[in-house]
């Protein structure tokens, strides 16, 4: 057995220890599609933590990403659309010592709850959204989201779309995030130390995954296969360090990937507990 | 009497302070009139016993942090009126779906769309029932006085602990503003009903068992029994299912649970119904003119009553039978085109004549109106 075997086989034993232990298997995503590779970056960093399953709290809103929570051996909350932040925010401010992360998707964060993802980052409150931003609506089957570029192809831009997009990492910055970053779904080892340094971050962190969704944004925009989408994903992003020697004409089209923002502000629940201090009854 | 313990509350106040009686150390909501106050004195007081207050960016949010932390084992609640309700309702579907107890007050106003907020109404009461969508059950309760707030809002914690599911408090307008002296109940004088919390091991909890009340139950986030939780129709074990024989297992629940018990929900106040030839049937603040009005009519010679639901939903079907089976006439006063009375008319079942007696203009209903109404029956 190589190295690189074993290795495999150690990841593989990890992933299995912190899938349900009943049934539920196979999962809903078609072969190839990113969020499984985010499911197993996001339990070997929890491992790596040493974090135990009680503490941990998975909540997500609705769509492909989203179900996420359900195969794993967490406290997992499976809400309604756009809304997993808010309900995030109920159980973190229910229980502060729990590790809060939201699995979410770009329509579901971004679009319908748009509104929850600029206050949840404004508050400051301690949890980590993995963001998986995929272009497209894959679960209603490829409609434009507000990430989806101008003018990419969805069924419901069929002649190309005529929006802007979101840059999530800009909005949640812009917001008041005091973590922010990106990774992608070829990037693996460094999309899990980001979200290692997400969750280990105190106050609200954002990491953004680049993913392909090629059954419906890589075929109405001819990206081809899962192999040439990843391709396609390595050979635009670009690391925070080389980006900052880059102009922006160079960064024109690149994903720039690494921790975007980084600053200390006081934590929501923190600062609450203070209000409680001073004012419990005795 | 123990002057120490009387308050001059206003109604919204009152809720909060018997939801505090209640257990209540969670409160999510957003400013909307005439339910305001309702967070205003959670933001004060809630610090004060350890509890949390949070100001969402809107209704949606607000139910949604609800239902956060109460599965996170906390006894959570919202307040809001008509628009706030219509916006929270997706997700109080979803409390309905995951067995997620919590409490909604819907101090109401006139509608439709932004309507009347300042002036009175009870044009919610179908939509405490039928508002959100899918089928369900709901238990909906309907003080009718400032001291009737605290002890209802006691009653709907218990009940949505009791049966694991959202309950609303129907108040109105006049209810929830005005102020009158509130005797404070001291500790134990009102029972309190918590949440049943599993005693299996966590390996073999079964989160959502059929137990013979048909009420699982419910461990909060943390305490070992790491389960699913989803909106989406599940099995026992909380997963995901489209199985036929797993669908009507879970919807059956959802109603029989609540139906099958439904003498523990009902509540009505009957007065001078013995021999009551006509009855007046009201709830929330109408209730207040409706007993005037019959004790006027009963001076007067004639043989009038009158009921008052305190439960709303599920709806008193058998009560309601029993003591007004033998009217010749009722009445059903309400501040909406009619929605209470078509139960009534459903219930009765054209043995008994029945007048819907309305107002929606903002006004409330007076003795004097019912009076009229009477003389018209008559």
């Amino acid at each position: 057995m190589t190295t690189v075997d074993k290795k495999v086989q150690q990841n593989s034993s990890v992933v299995l220890d912190y899938l349900r232990p009943v049934k539920k298997f196979p999962n809903v995503w078609c072969p190839g599609c990113g969020n499984g590779v985010v499911m197993g970056a996001f339990i070997r960093a929890i491992d790596k933590m040493g974090l135990s399953k009680d503490e941990v709290a998975l909540v997500s809103g609705i769509g492909c990403t989203s179900r996420l929570p359900v195969y794993l051996d967490f406290n997992s909350l499976h809400t309604t659309h756009g809304r997993a932040l808010p309900f995030a925010t109920g159980v973190k401010f229910a229980r502060p010592d729990m590790k809060v992360v939201i699995i979410t998707g770009d329509g579901d964060a971004l679009a319908i709850g748009g509104n929850h993802f600029i206050h949840a980052c404004r508050r400051n409150i301690d949890v980590t959204a993995i963001l998986i931003n995929n272009y497209i609506y894959g679960m209603t089957g490829g409609q434009g989201s507000p990430t989806t570029p101008g003018g990419a192809f969805s069924t419901t831009t069929p002649y190309g779309n005529v929006e802007k997009h979101f840059d999530p990492c800009a909005l949640a910055a812009a917001a008041g995030a005091t973590f922010v970053a990106r990774a992608t779904v070829y990037h693996v080892p460094q999309l899990e130390k980001m979200i290692t340094q997400a969750i280990e971050h105190r106050g609200f962190s954002l990491v953004e995954v680049i993913s392909n969704c090629h059954t419906y944004y890589g075929r109405l925009n001819r990206q081809g296969d899962p192999v040439a989408m990843l391709q396609s994903i390595k050979d635009n992003a670009v690391p925070v360090a080389r980006a900052k020697k880059m102009t922006d004409e160079e960064l024109a089209g690149k994903l720039v990937i690494g921790n975007l923002h980084t600053v200390d502000k006081t934590e929501f629940c923190d600062e609450y507990q203070k209000v409680v201090e001073a004012h419990k009854v005795k | 009497m123990d002057n120490c313990r009387l308050r001059l509350l206003q109604g919204n106040a009152a809720c909060v302070y018997g939801a505090l009686y209640a257990g209540m150390r969670f409160f999510a909501g957003y400013p909307i009139t005439p339910s305001t106050e309702i967070a205003e004195v959670c933001a004060r007081e809630l610090p004060r016993v350890g509890g949390r207050f949070i100001q969402m960016e809107d209704e949606i949010g607000s139910i949604a942090a609800v239902i956060g932390a109460s599965v996170s084992g906390l006894k959570a609640m919202s307040g809001t009126s008509g628009p706030g309700y219509s916006l929270m309702l997706e997700n109080i579907g979803y409390a309905y779906m995951t067995e997620t107890p919590l409490v909604v007050a819907n101090v109401q106003r006139g509608g439709p769309s932004t309507g009347l907020p300042t002036k009175v109404s009870q044009s919610d009461t179908m939509q405490a029932r039928w508002g959100t969508h899918g089928d369900y059950t709901a238990i909906a309760v309907a003080p009718s006085t400032v001291t009737d707030t605290l002890t209802e809002t006691i009653r709907a914690f218990n009940l949505s602990e009791r049966f694991r599911t959202p309950v609303t408090v129907l108040l109105d307008e006049v209810i929830a503003h005005s102020r009158a002296m509130v005797r404070m109940p001291v500790e134990g004088e009102y029972e309190i009903v918590n949440r049943v919390k599993p005693t299996a091991p966590p390996r073999e909890f079964v989160p959502f068992e059929i137990t013979p009340n048909l009420v699982s139950p419910m461990p909060a986030y943390g305490e070992g029994y790491r389960y699913n939780v989803t909106g989406l129709t599940h099995d026992l074990h909380g997963f995901p299912t489209n199985r036929a024989d797993e669908i009507f297992v879970k919807l059956d629940k959802l109603k029989n649970k609540i139906e099958n018990y439904v003498d523990e929900i009902t509540k009505l106040r009957a007065e001078m119904m013995d021999d009551a030839e006509v009855a007046i049937i009201s709830y929330g603040s109408v209730s207040r003119a409706a007993l005037q009005a019959a004790s006027i009519a009963r001076q007067a010679g004639f043989k009038v009553g009158a009921v008052q639901l305190y439960t709303i939903w599920p709806f008193p079907d058998k009560e309601i039978r029993e003591l007004c089976g033998e009217c010749r006439k009722v009445i059903v006063g309400e501040l909406n085109m009619g929605q209470i009375v078509h139960e009534i008319e459903r219930v009765l079942g054209g043995g008994v004549e029945v007048h819907s007696l309305q107002r929606y203009d903002g006004e409330i209903l007076t003795p004097a109106q019912m009076l009229a109404k009477l003389e018209e029956v008559l």
